[in-house]
């Protein structure tokens, strides 16, 4: 009945308001068929409020920059990351200054030309000097950054096997990461989905010599100042290895082995002291800290305070669980790294068991 | 060739009147009539949009309140929402049927169909399309692949949520994916059919503007719309094709075991028996047609704002010539920039290099347009109608999304941003929010075409305008940093592992602008369905516009013009154009001179 009452109500609210829209349409004098048409006064307004429109946008883009500008990836943590980043500067700059420069021009000839009855537009349909003008400066500037970012990107993909890089398989699967050391003879042994039974979840050929020293592991082990080769292997569908502080990033595609090669420069204790690192860290523990309070008061149990890791991200729709398919790498000094492999089992000891 | 099919016009104008007794269902259902037919891709495409923006809230709002349980999730989600809480294979098919809807239906269709059908026929004088059948059947395709596209989304494993690219395996294994199966499956039939209603809208839109021009319309006459309807119908005929038979060799491959795209797979337990396809070839198929689409949205766009800049700055476009060139440039290197998606796809290097050439190159056009947009805004008599502004805006978008373009074109920075929340950010601002701001701009200016002379109310017009376009660049320019910041695109949630806690509020910030703007587009809906029937009429010619469809009859008859098509003697942009001894304008006291009005003799004679 209530139900029934408020449906009611709310009908007769929507034809009492349909009626005084009447009533008030119809008591308002004909008006003139120019009326949807932008008069000098809409023009003077909308004329003022695009002047707004370029300070809105600065302004915006500034606010971004103090509120959020720390979110952004801290320095990069490999020997190619920082040409990357550079490249990445100076095109920003080249954004910013074209970007400010043209919304400026934008928006001030809408305000400054807005429209009024009297004035005249100048007709104006050619110009070949103009034209040319702003036809040759993008060419000559496009042509540096085509020519620096070819170079960037052809330093990083053409991997010098003079390096002696030192190589791992980064296997992807739904929803999980395995890396596999190449072991003392820093060759992978061969491996196919075909083979892939019981412990040997790789598919590791186990009759292959070179996949006898083979380590496989859950966590990646990295040491510092090595050039490491990453050979991609993907069990299942695409899945992309995304490891955004060493500005690291080559997918996974099932039937094929892709690669990657960088060397990182500065380990994860290191990266832990760094000043942004420690603020961020700072920050997503406040967070968490807020967090754990609702928790227990509500009694669950409060979230563990958050260290710094280097992360391996799935960035490739991959499935339900992409969100979570991660794996934590650890850059660290030669000896420690050493010490750690040395207590990984071997290939050959796990088929055994 | 224009002269000959003119007499044939004025052979078909005669006998009209006779035999055109139309009844309901051939006036509003089956129409043949291309006015009818525009209005009929321009309300799908907008039911479609509502529904692909309603998509984005719900998972705009999971990122930002991923712990909260909502009551509309379960509503509008059902069982994939027990409780208010979103599943997370939810969410990647709302982010697919999102992207599909959005790019295909709203932007394809219900731009360039809209507007082509529109205009193409009144703005060269012709009495409709060079065949009103064809493209009654294109458009009863697309409705109907709209229809299996609002299907797949009831399907009981759940629609397509493999992405808008559906890469295989993903999209191709049911066992990856639940939306992989019948959702699939359907999301391919759609498009197949899609596909085939564009390639016939494509060929019937170049057959008309290339035969049916009236006398006097040469190519360097037509108005940049046109160019741009043209041209976009060839880049749709040389890559949509290409689609279709990625989408066919993945039919066979979910549905006949053969291994386009399949190789070497251990799923659920077991090896599939598929071998020697590779995942990167559909890629490479995919591209081909789905960097073209971008700018098969987005030419239609530029042509529409090129238009009403001009005609609202009362001024001639700037550089006419250029802005022809430029659409040609950017439509031929449009088709060999695809792999600048794929650099890290494991591809070749040196092929990641070329694409890079030429992704690069494609700054060249656009800039000169943008530059010559302003142009022709300097020194005009600015009327700032809700077109006009949105016209603006599609300036000021298309600058700073395209711009961010220079980044991801390159392939050394495109490593570490590739996939993430920039790239969302790039092509929401230059293809998404532009084009939409292009439709908006079209819908507004050719609205009392459509609807005989009823008018958009212009104050809701301005709130449209002015809340949109800040809600947008509210959403977009903040999600630049959450992508700079390395933030993985199709995350159900960030905060799973705690390195992206610190983004929760950047995402907050970004949802609440998304909700104000989609809130404004409900005034809009509102103003677009109250005018249809009740807008205010305005003058034949409400912007005193130099184009054709001003000069046709403002109800709609089959034909367009009740007498003879008018005959052409001047391009579409004398606007403001001064007579020899600069002491008014060439028709005094007028501001403009449309193209069916012979030169003056006091008159300069431009090279047009």
């Amino acid at each position: 009945m209530t139900a029934f009452l408020v449906v009611l109500v709310i009908i007769l609210f929507g034809v009492a308001v349909w009626q005084m829209d009447k009533i008030f349409q119809m008591s308002k004098p004909k008006v003139d068929e120019n009326s949807e048409i932008a008069s000098d006064k809409d023009n003077n307004i909308n004329g003022y409020l695009m002047l707004g429109l370029a300070f809105f946008t600065y302004l915006l883009l500034i606010f971004c920059f103090w509120k959020w500008g720390d979110v952004l990836l801290p320095k990069a943590a490999s020997e190619h990351g920082g040409g990357i980043d550079n490249l990445m500067l100076i095109t920003m700059i080249l954004i910013f200054v074209v970007g400010f420069i043209t919304l400026w021009l934008l928006s001030f000839f809408a305000f400054k030309y807005r429209g009024k009855k009297k004035n005249r537009a100048l007709f104006f349909a050619d110009n070949d000097k103009l034209e040319f003008i702003w036809t040759i400066i993008p060419v000559i500037v496009l042509a540096g950054l085509i020519i620096y970012g070819l170079f960037t990107w052809t330093d990083i993909m053409n991997v010098d096997t003079d390096d002696d890089p030192m190589v791992v398989e980064l296997y992807a699967y739904q929803f999980n990461w395995r890396a596999r050391y190449s072991g003392n003879d820093n060759t992978l042994g061969e491996a196919n989905v075909r083979l892939i039974e019981g412990v040997n979840q790789l598919g590791v050929d186990v009759s292959d010599p070179n996949a006898q020293d083979d380590i496989i592991v859950t966590e990646l082990h990295l040491p510092i100042g090595r050039k490491v080769l990453f050979k991609m292997r993907s069990q299942d569908v695409l899945h992309s290895a995304y490891m955004p502080h060493f500005r690291a990033q080559m997918n996974c595609v099932p039937g094929m082995i892709t690669q990657f090669a960088f060397t990182p420069s500065i380990t994860t204790a290191e990266m832990r002291l760094d000043e942004e690192i420690v603020g961020k860290v700072q920050r997503i523990n406040k967070i968490r800290r807020d967090k754990s309070l609702e928790l227990t008061a509500k009694g669950e149990e409060a979230l563990e305070p958050y260290e710094f890791d280097f992360l391996l991200l799935c960035n490739k729709i991959c499935g339900t669980n992409h969100y979570n398919m991660q794996m934590k790498i650890i850059v660290e000094s030669q000896e420690d790294y050493e010490v750690w492999l040395a207590t990984q089992p071997t290939f050959a000891e796990v088929i055994k068991k | 060739m224009s002269a000959h099919a003119h007499d044939h016009a004025e052979d078909h104008h005669d006998d009209h009147g006779h035999h055109h007794k139309e009844t309901f269902v051939t006036k509003y259902i089956f129409s043949q009539d291309h006015k009818m037919i525009s209005k009929q891709y321009l309300i799908t495409g907008l039911f479609m949009g509502f529904i692909g923006i309603a998509m984005s809230l719900l998972f705009r709002m999971q990122l930002a309140w991923p712990d909260k349980t909502f009551t509309i999730y379960e509503i509008l989600l059902g069982k994939w929402a027990e409780g208010g809480v979103m599943d997370p294979s939810v969410y990647l098919a709302l982010v697919t049927i999102h992207g599909t809807i959005m790019v295909f239906f709203v932007l394809t269709a219900g731009l360039s169909g809209t507007f082509s059908n529109l205009l193409i026929p009144l703005q060269i004088g012709a009495r409709d399309m060079a065949s009103g059948f064809l493209n009654m059947i294109s458009y009863w395709l697309f409705f109907l692949s709209s229809v299996f596209m609002v299907l797949s989304l009831f399907v009981e494993a759940g629609p397509a949520s493999a992405g808008w690219t559906i890469y295989p395996p993903l999209s191709a294994l049911p066992q990856a994916i639940p939306g992989s199966g019948a959702g699939m499956t359907l999301w391919l039939v759609s498009m197949a059919i899609f596909i085939a209603s564009s390639l016939l809208g494509a060929l019937n839109y170049i057959v008309t503007v290339i035969n049916l021009r009236t006398k006097g319309m040469s190519m360097t006459r037509l108005p940049l719309t046109i160019w741009a309807f043209f041209v976009t119908a060839v880049i749709g005929v040389v890559s949509f094709p290409v689609l279709l038979s990625a989408a066919l060799m993945l039919i066979m491959d979910r549905s006949f075991g053969t291994s386009f795209f399949l190789s070497d797979i251990y799923i659920a337990g077991e090896v599939l028996h598929n071998q020697g396809g590779s995942p990167v070839l559909f890629e490479h198929l995919f591209w081909f047609l789905g960097h073209p689409e971008v700018y098969i949205v987005i030419l239609p766009a530029m042509g529409l704002v090129s238009e009403i800049m001009a005609t609202n700055s009362r001024k001639p476009i700037f550089g006419y010539r250029a802005m022809v060139a430029s659409i040609l440039a950017i439509a031929f290197l449009s088709t060999i920039v695809w792999g600048h998606h794929m650099f890290i796809s494991g591809m070749n290097p040196f092929l990641g290099s070329v694409f890079t050439f030429t992704t690069l190159l494609i700054a060249i056009p656009s800039a000169v347009k943008s530059f010559n947009w302003i142009t022709t805004l300097w020194k005009g008599n600015l009327q700032m109608n809700p077109a006009m502004l949105f016209s603006i805006g599609f300036v000021s978008t298309f600058i700073t999304g395209g711009l961010t373009g220079i980044i991801l074109g390159d392939s050394a920075l495109d490593i570490n941003v590739h996939d993430t929340y920039f790239v969302v950010a790039h092509f929401h601002l230059v293809m998404g929010v532009s084009a939409l701001y292009g439709l908006f701009a079209g819908v507004y200016h050719w609205f009392p075409k459509m609807f005989e002379s009823r008018m958009l109310n212009k104050n809701l017009g301005y709130i449209h305008f002015w809340v949109t376009i800040i809600g947008a660049y509210g959403v977009f320019f903040p999600m630049h940093f959450i992508g700079m910041a390395g933030l993985p695109r199709r995350y159900y949630t960030n905060t799973n592992f705690p390195y992206f806690d610190d983004l929760a509020d950047v995402n907050v910030v970004i949802t609440i602008f998304a909700l104000i703007t989609a809130a404004a587009q409900l005034v809009f809906l509102y103003n677009f369905i109250h005018s249809m029937t009740y807008g205010k009429k305005g003058p034949k010619n409400p912007w005193k516009s130099n184009t054709l469809e001003w000069t046709a009859e403002v109800k709609h008859i089959h034909g367009n013009w009740d007498g003879p098509i008018p005959e052409v003697h001047r391009w579409s942009y004398d606007y403001s154009k001064l007579n020899k001894d600069e002491s008014d304008y060439v028709i005094p006291g007028q501001d403009f001179i449309p193209q069916n009005i012979a030169l003056h003799e006091n008159e300069e004679e431009m090279n047009h």
